[in-house]
């Protein structure tokens, strides 16, 4: 990739976004768990402010803003479950063997945790950081924020809101089901209609991830399995897709799809690589999406009431939209005739961009042609906190 | 007998198409059609090796039923206790029928298009596309659940994109494809929806519902939602199957290469749908028997419909995709003519049901399968023919008869057949379908003759105008018009090959191989129905003989001047692209997405912005007070101070 001066600050604060993001996976602890999620959100706004294009500093402002915005809320959240459980530890697992919060006071707690997270996770209607984030974004960190900073919405979404406000999050999953059914369809809509590729991109994460939340929502062991499947998927996919779009743009100076036209023949390996990625992305068979996504339908099908049902066929729909809008682009910009003759002297990708596609595609490719490990794996663990929130929320309805 | 072996049938064309599409690129265009070919060669003879084996080898078991044997059946993915996805293989009547028609079909392709993709650039890529398709088509067919069936589904469809959008560098092949992908995805949200719905009330995705007794409480209980699901199920079908009105993709897929129309868009995928409700038959048969006469009428009306168009279309390939779309409305009429035994209101395991109540489901498989084989090789012989002219237009033809004997009598068999005269195949297979027709209601009956005869007029329509009538190359001689001349052996012989079965296959005993309930029985002629049928097709041809067989075509232009608008409509498909593209375009594109974008960015995305800038507002319109005038600090501080005072001063 070629970067402006400052490699080295550059790749500082790239380390940084990486640590808060592992941190963030590892903590036991609300606190630090917190504290990391902080850690990552920062370097994002030097990191596009810096080093991004288009209109950077209004894109880095805005969704550093809106990312804090929905960490206050969380602080409130977090602070709230220390002090109305006792007010002894902070530790997840603990809290969520004390289960000690009285129901009143979830209902009011969960909305923040939720949200808080849910912005980071693409909520509608908290997603308007995402396209003007991702578009003005450098290729890497559009990748790595893409593909898992979005990632520790639904986690914590899952790990905090949901586990430990389990009466709440009965209680009050019917909004938060309308609203992320809302962001599946009206994420996959509004991708129909981009003109800039990354836009389309981040639009169809804002559909995916919404998906993630959704399957969350619908607290099911099945459901929650697809969740974290999905979450793996479309952090693999949208990195590869990223990539892809970066490595185009590199070459073409351009990302508006009406001025792009027929690069299968200029740049066969990128073209084949950005089929499969949008095959992937809309869910065929063989790759990671649709392990995903059907466990995913399957598992929100469980739930025998009409509401839930109804819920999962609308966002069903978005499996046609996804298609469309996928199928737009790779029609328009690798089919067709070459659209600039500019283009036909540009090169197919350097052994280092192949390296890297190649890896990705395995990746999802083999997530979707062997899924049993994988699945067994998270539907195991995910199994005892199903249950007791299962179980919580029996005897809460008794 | 084990069948150890069979994995390989799925097993060899999925590495082919792995070495094909990493590797192809770099081998020379021999070497790639030869691993296709090799490999397609040795699943047809392992999948001729297996049908022997089942039928006659193993034969019929203890309860005289052709066992189902499931080969091997592995854990996919685990959704729950109760919900697995299985991947397996499972033999029964109709898939192993179906087994020896894709791999027959499928090789007489692969060996065609060695001769009609010469030279072409892409060869190996199309070689492994080929590849692709024929994977997913067996493993749709032999799939042990739905779930596989729906996994395999989307597996075909993506290689018919593939395929069509072949020439991607043609504006009209990418939007055919895009169109072929998206119409059919469209349908397969149904199937999906289906699947949900089916696999909740029934607990499993397997097909045989009562093979497993501790679910039979649960299935009494969605006796009010399984016929939903199933319709829904059967919308997914219609989609690949083009049933109106989902039909709209088939015409436009005829952009791809054309052994591919022969092998996807004629003979194998598109009747996907019509196995896919005879997988599922016994289950409508018990629980949605007026589902089932619902799916009788779509297709008859879709049958009669493609029948229309199909009288009046000038580009040979789509005569030839309505006669495919009207002749599954034959299949799907068939299967949904079936009427559940009187006495116990399901399938009874009786030989006289799979003869009368039954009959039209072995009459639809018999004609999928002598359908796959005649219209593959009217397809191929298209192929010849396009191939000689250089264009799809009837205008560049005629008069090809004397330049090209092999194609020219292949497809005059082939044209024979699907007319329904005797002893050609299309000819028994018709029959079963109209006898089960009658035994229905004369009405249904009535109708679907009337729509044979059309038949048995287009094809011969067609026939006249590309083989007799005015030669486009003798009138165009002086202005350079090529002289068409007779196809290459590889591409004649697929047409020979397919043509000695469509003579001989008729003959074949099919009511002891494949009937409703399993149970075999002696297929005889209705002569009253027979005797009516070919009647009706002679009619047919000799109206067509009369309208086009000379160089002038005084009546049919004259019908076309005197019906201006009728003519006009049906070759205009009576405009449902047009309806379709208005829904998709204007209401979906320009109503709903649109509005969302515009929505997202200017009302959502405002508001954020809104926030941002209410607080800069804010801070501007107080910042004065921050001055840096320690006289204005004085005042302030001065003034805050009496106010404190006074108000403490007063509560005190």
């Amino acid at each position: 990739m070629q970067l402006k001066p400052l490699t080295k600050e550059y790749f500082l604060w790239f380390t940084l976004l990486s640590i808060g993001v592992y941190g963030f996976f590892i903590s036991i602890d609300l606190f630090t768990m917190f504290m990391f999620y902080e850690v990552a959100l920062i370097p994002m706004y030097l990191l596009i402010g810096v080093w991004g294009s288009g209109k950077k500093e209004y894109s880095a402002m805005k969704l550093t803003l809106m990312l804090m915005g929905g960490s206050a809320l969380l602080i409130i959240g977090i602070i709230g479950i220390y002090f109305f459980s006792g007010g002894t530890t902070m530790n997840i697992l603990e809290l969520q063997a004390l289960h000690n919060i009285p129901e009143s006071v979830q209902k009011v707690l969960f909305p923040f945790v939720f949200i808080g997270f849910g912005v980071l996770g693409a909520l509608f209607p908290f997603h308007t950081w995402s396209p003007d984030g991702h578009a003005s974004a450098p290729t890497a960190v559009s990748m790595l924020h893409a593909g898992v900073l979005m990632k520790l919405g639904g986690y914590g979404c899952f790990r905090i809101a949901i586990v430990l406000l389990p009466e709440a999050a009965h209680q009050l999953s019917w909004i938060f089901i309308i609203l992320t059914t809302i962001s599946v369809v009206y994420g996959a809509f509004s991708a129909c209609v981009q003109t800039d590729l990354k836009y389309i991109n981040a639009y169809s994460s804002v559909s995916h991830c919404g998906l993630v939340l959704f399957a969350l929502l619908m607290m099911t062991q099945t459901s929650c399995t697809g969740a974290v499947l999905q979450m793996l998927s479309h952090g693999l996919m949208t990195a590869l897709f990223f990539a892809l779009i970066g490595m185009i743009y590199g070459r073409t100076h351009t990302r508006d799809i009406r001025q792009l036209g027929g690069l299968m023949k200029i740049m066969p390996f990128l073209s084949v690589g950005y089929v499969i990625a949008g095959l992937a992305n809309l869910g065929l068979p063989g790759f990671s999406g649709f392990v995903a996504e059907m466990t995913i339908f399957v598992g929100s099908f469980q739930n025998n009431d009409v509401f839930h049902r109804s819920a999962t066929i609308i966002a069903c729909t978005a499996i046609v939209i996804t298609a469309v809008y996928i199928l737009r682009v790779v029609g328009k910009i690798l089919y067709g005739k070459v659209a600039d003759p500019h283009f036909e002297e540009l090169t197919d990708a350097t052994w280092d961009e192949r390296f890297a596609v190649g890896c990705l595609i395995f990746c999802v490719a083999g997530l979707g042609i062997a899924p049993l490990w994988a699945s067994n794996i998270i539907s195991d663990t995910l199994g005892p906190i199903i249950e007791h929130i299962n179980n919580v929320t029996a005897i809460a309805s008794l | 007998m084990e069948y150890n072996f069979v994995f390989l049938i799925l097993l060899l064309p999925a590495l082919s198409f792995l070495v094909l599409g990493l590797a192809g690129m770099k081998m020379p265009h021999k070497v790639a059609g030869a691993i296709g070919t090799v490999v397609l060669g040795t699943i047809f003879c392992l999948s001729i090796y297996t049908a022997y084996e089942y039928f006659i080898g193993q034969g019929r078991g203890a309860d005289g039923l052709y066992p189902h044997v499931t080969a091997f059946n592995l854990t996919w993915l685990k959704f729950s206790e109760l919900l697995t996805f299985n991947l397996g293989f499972r033999l029964s009547p109709i898939s192993v029928m179906m087994l020896v028609v894709i791999t027959t079909v499928s090789l007489m392709v692969h060996i065609y298009s060695f001769g009609y993709m010469h030279g072409e650039k892409g060869f190996q890529r199309y070689y492994a596309y080929l590849s692709l398709f024929t994977m997913s088509m067996l493993g749709l067919v032999v799939a042990t659940n739905i779930f596989q069936m729906y996994l395999f589904w989307e597996l075909v469809g993506v290689s018919s994109y593939l395929l069509i959008g072949f020439y991607y560098p043609q504006g009209a092949a990418v939007a055919a494809s895009k169109k072929a992908f998206i119409v059919t995805r469209f349908a397969d949200l149904f199937f999906l929806i289906g699947i949900l719905i089916y696999s909740f009330y029934v607990g499993t995705f397997n097909y045989d519902l009562h093979a497993m007794p501790t679910l039979h409480e649960q299935v009494a209980g969605a006796a009010v939602m399984l016929p939903v699901a199933l319709f829904f199920m059967f919308i997914g079908g219609a989609g690949k199957s083009a049933m109106f009105p989902l039909h709209i993709w088939l015409p436009d897929a005829m952009e791809g290469p054309t052994p591919v129309s022969a092998l996807i868009h004629a003979a194998t995928m598109v009747v996907a749908g019509v196995f896919l409700v005879a997988s599922l038959f016994p289950i409508f048969v018990e629980f949605a028997p007026e589902q089932l006469h619902w799916i009788a009428y779509i297709a008859a009306f879709t049958a009669f419909y493609a029948a229309a168009v199909a009288c009046v279309q000038s580009d040979i390939k789509r005569v030839l995709a309505f006669s495919t779309i009207s002749q599954i409305g034959f299949m799907l009429v068939a299967l949904g003519v079936c009427l559940p035994d009187p006495h116990t209101g399901a399938v009874a395991m009786t030989e006289e049901y799979a003869d009368v109540q039954g009959l039209g489901y072995m009459a639809g498989m018999f004609h999928l399968f002598t359908h796959a084989m005649f219209k593959a090789c009217l397809f191929l012989g298209a192929g010849c023919i396009i191939h000689a002219v250089h264009s799809n237009e009837k205008e560049y033809m005629g008069g090809l008869r004397k330049y090209m004997p092999i194609t020219h009598i292949t497809f005059l068999i082939s044209c024979l057949a699907i007319a329904g005269i005797p002893p050609f195949s299309g000819f028994f297979s018709k029959d079963e379908i109209l006898v089960a027709c009658y035994n229905f209601s004369p009405v249904m009956g009535a109708v679907m003759s009337g729509i044979a005869m059309m038949t048995a007029f287009y094809m011969f329509r067609l026939y006249y105008v590309i083989f007799w009538g005015k030669s486009y190359y003798e009138t165009h001689i002086n202005e350079g018009a090529h002289k068409p001349h007779e196809a290459p052996l590889t591409m004649t012989f697929p047409l020979i090959f397919l043509s000695i079965i469509t003579i001989t296959c008729g003959f074949l005993p099919f009511g002891e191989l494949i009937s409703a309930n399993g149970i075999g029985f002696h297929t005889h002629i209705n002569w009253t129905v027979a005797g009516t049928s070919v009647a009706l097709a002679i009619i047919g041809i000799v109206a067509a003989t009369l309208m086009y067989k000379n160089e002038e075509t005084p009546v049919a232009d004259k019908l076309a001047k005197t019906f201006p608008t009728l003519h006009r409509a049906a070759y205009k498909r009576f405009y449902m692209d047009e309806v379709w593209q208005y829904v998709t375009h204007r209401i979906i594109f320009r109503l709903i997405s649109k509005p969302i974008a515009w929505f997202d960015r200017h009302v959502i995305d405002g508001t954020f912005d809104f926030l941002a800038w209410g607080s800069n507002e804010a801070g501007e319109s107080i910042r004065p007070w921050q001055s840096g005038d320690v006289r204005h600090y004085a005042i302030w501080f001065l003034s805050g101070a009496v106010a404190l005072t006074l108000v403490l001063l007063y509560m005190l």
